[in-house]
């Protein structure tokens, strides 16, 4: 059977199997729809919760920023993991307490004011469209790649899908779609990383793999040094080396934990639980199925990255990268075990050229002074070809033998592993597209596995993308329908006109995601700086200072939320641009621009600090919350009559 | 709801509880995984440093623990000033 069929049949089945659980799990009553009836188990939260959290980020493209970023990239490693501490101990059991849909909703109760929610909504609506937008993106870059369709084809399948199972299931059918969702993504995660362990470390576990010892050198070396030696040689940064700008890293993690704290589509999924108690236990069954996937990552990254370049270098299994040849060109030609090179090149996620026309690839980091040389001779000879036929070539002519002469003092100038470049005979780089993703989507190939698993992998990249879709979807079409229309516009709406606008209010979510997924403003990957900085500066802290203040007031909540809304986002629109429109940042997006160094995602504990503050303050200068507001709190913070809590 | 002085010292047995296991949650991510790195690069788990596995993998396995621990130090606390389900 042929690879597309596979694919095809793994993928089918996989949808076939939501779609029987959308039909199963229909939502009779706007408490199913918005916290599936409240009866969901913790272990089988934890699980949804774990899909919900795992988005097409989490699974394609984490490994490969961590084997490319190595060390300092561990901050998505703690970050996306320790924001479940802060939900376990200072968010989930008291906001599962108060019994009620949505996070607006307990905003606009806590805080006596229907501004307050409004305000609320619309940090939900920003921080969730941004997210979704690269689920959808997701979705039709797996589709385009594995199944052969064109991606808008694949996004308006994969929006089909999510259409069966959200609008007539809502919460009760994402949640069981989401359990199934899963069970795929891990066990597509996982095998290939095993196999890969095992020929790599001697170690089926990849979480002792990675502090194992490399096998095919022999075995009396670590994994990691391995790692660290062959990329240093080839110029790259060591894979453990340590931080350049601690600060930045320390505040990138915190804002990261806080972020995923105050991520409405992840704070209702505890919403689901029957009492307290299992709010708690919820949040620690979540993280040991999202360890399993992060446990591994790292190992992933690493293994594949060292693979990667042993591919490239073949000396460098046993010895030195450089005492032998680069791989040939007739060798990826005509080795069938090396045919993916071929197979992602199409793509464009692999790209080699052979600049110095020794018919090898030879893959190393250019220095920067080479780096600069090689692009300012590119652009003279785009300027000379580009050139009218009638025009007079010949100043063009110097100027491209001028920048080739610098470039050769500069190539006589630089060393790898002690001999210059022009003694080597290298020009460049010649593997020059070497994308994220392929770490994991490539990696079945590269470790020769056989064709299911590539199968196994294209699904679980679609649940991983489509369970996130889903849970942003609810999180956004229940501010609409709850918060919106029934808390402001019609409070008099029945039960079966809620349950009938929240059904419309996500087939127009769906709508507008799919839109936004076809039509991607361009600024995909920059907009999660964006959501998880405003969800640590505006959500995180109203919720934390609602459970933990009596004291705070509306007046007070709403500044704090404002400011922290305004200033994180103009601090991050000042170096990616207004809105993210290429072109009009303020100042560069480098390191030594960034005010005390810190990057526009590390943005967020300040932002959530100066909340902090500004509610603290406008507080202390206003009239103290009402009685019935400090009774709320007080109640809030004791599990008992949860269960009763579920009548609302 | 129980009377004032019973919550407010449920509320304050809590909190203690928080403070315990967000110094824990800070002390292995932030401390041994960032700060604390260079100064205990010598001590080794298997093929990386001390520092680096926290970053990579110890300081998970640690909230893990922490949510299940704190988990169940609650239901005991909740129990001992009768506010359980």
């Amino acid at each position: 059977m042929d690879q597309f069929t596979l694919n095809l049949l793994v993928i089918g089945a996989t949808f076939a199997l939501y779609i029987g659980i959308a039909i199963w799990a229909r939502a009779g009553s706007t408490a199913e729809f918005y916290a599936a009836g409240q009866g969901v188990r913790p272990v089988t939260n934890g699980m949804a919760t774990a899909a919900d959290w795992m988005s097409a980020a989490s699974f394609i493209s984490m490994a490969g920023l961590i084997a490319f970023g190595g060390y300092n990239n561990s901050v998505f490693l703690m970050g996306w993991t320790g924001g479940y501490v802060l939900l376990a101990l200072l968010l989930a059991p008291y906001l599962r307490k108060f019994g009620k849909f949505t996070v607006p909703e307990f905003v606009g109760d806590r805080y006596y004011s229907a501004t307050a929610r409004l305000v609320a909504v619309v940090c939900l609506i920003v921080i969730s469209v941004t997210y979704v937008v690269g689920q959808m993106v997701g979705v039709g870059v797996t589709f385009a790649r594995f199944l052969e369709v064109s991606s808008t084809t694949g996004l308006l399948i994969g929006s089909a899908i999510v259409f069966a199972y959200a609008v007539f299931g809502g919460m009760k059918g994402i949640t069981y779609t989401q359990v199934a969702q899963y069970i795929v993504l891990i066990v597509a995660y996982t095998i290939p990383a095993l196999f890969i362990s095992l020929q790599l470390t001697g170690n089926i576990l990849p979480q002792l793999g990675l502090i194992g010892s490399y096998a095919p050198g022999g075995g009396d070396v670590a994994f990691l040094a391995k790692l660290d030696q062959v990329v240093s040689e080839l110029g790259f940064k060591a894979y453990t080396a340590p931080t350049d700008n601690m600060l930045n890293m320390l505040l990138v993690t915190l804002s990261l934990m806080i972020g995923t704290a105050g991520l409405p589509h992840v704070i209702i999924r505890f919403f689901t639980v029957p009492k307290v108690a299992d709010a708690r236990t919820s949040a620690g069954w979540a993280l040991v199925f999202i360890a399993l996937l992060y446990t591994v990552a790292p190992a992933v990254g690493s293994m594949a990255r060292l693979n990667l370049t042993t591919t490239f270098w073949p000396a460098a299994v046993s010895g030195n990268a450089l005492d032998g040849e680069a791989l040939s060109i007739e060798e990826i030609d005509t080795n069938p075990q090396l045919s993916w090179i071929g197979t992602w090149r199409d793509t464009g996620l692999l790209v080699y050229q052979d600049k110095n026309g020794d018919g090898r690839i030879q893959y190393f980091n250019e220095p920067k002074p080479l780096a600069d040389a090689n692009k300012a001779l590119a652009a003279a000879e785009k300027a000379l070809a580009e050139a009218p036929a009638d025009a007079d070539k010949a100043p063009l002519e110097a100027a491209v033998a001028e920048a080739r002469a610098a470039r050769d003092a500069v190539l006589a100038e630089v060393q790898l592993g002690g001999v210059s470049l022009a003694e080597r005979g290298f020009v460049g780089n010649e593997l020059t597209t070497v994308n994220n993703d392929i770490m994991v989507l490539a990696n079945p190939e590269i470790a020769k596995l056989p064709g299911w698993v590539v199968a196994l992998v294209a699904a679980g990249g679609l649940a991983a993308a489509l369970s996130t879709a889903a849970g942003l979807l609810l999180a956004i079409s229940s501010a609409i329908s709850h918060d919106l229309i029934k808390g402001a516009i019609k409070p008099d709406i029945s039960e079966r006109g809620e349950l009938l606008a929240a059904r419309i209010s996500m087939a127009g979510a769906i709508a507008l995601a799919t839109w936004l997924g076809v039509n991607p403003p361009g600024f995909a990957a920059q907009v999660v700086a964006l959501a998880f900085g405003l969800a640590a500066a505006t959500i995180f802290p109203a919720l934390m200072m609602g459970i933990f203040s009596k004291r705070v007031t509306k007046e007070g909540a709403i500044a704090g939320m404002i400011v922290g809304l305004v200033v994180t986002s103009v601090y991050i629109f000042l170096y990616l641009g207004w809105f993210f429109i290429p072109d009009t940042n303020v100042l560069p997006n480098t390191p030594d621009a960034h005010w005390l160094g810190i990057s526009p995602a590390g943005f967020g504990p300040v932002g959530a600090l100066l909340n902090f503050v500004t509610a603290y303050a406008v507080s202390a200068m206003s009239k103290e919350p009402p009685r019935h507001v400090q009774d709320l709190v007080e109640s809030i913070r004791i599990p008992k009559g949860a269960g009763a809590a579920r009548a609302h | 709801m129980a009377d004032r002085s019973r919550s407010d010292a449920y509320w304050a047995a809590n909190k203690r509880l928080i403070y315990l296991c967000l110094a824990i949650w800070a002390f292995v991510s932030f401390g041994l995984g960032i700060i604390l790195r260079p100064m205990i690069s010598g001590i080794s788990v298997g093929g990386a440093d001390l520092g680096f596995w926290f970053a990579q993998q110890g300081s998970i396995y640690t909230f893990l623990i922490l949510i299940f621990f704190y988990a169940w130090r609650m239901n005991k606390i909740d129990r001992e000033h009768g506010v359980e389900e």
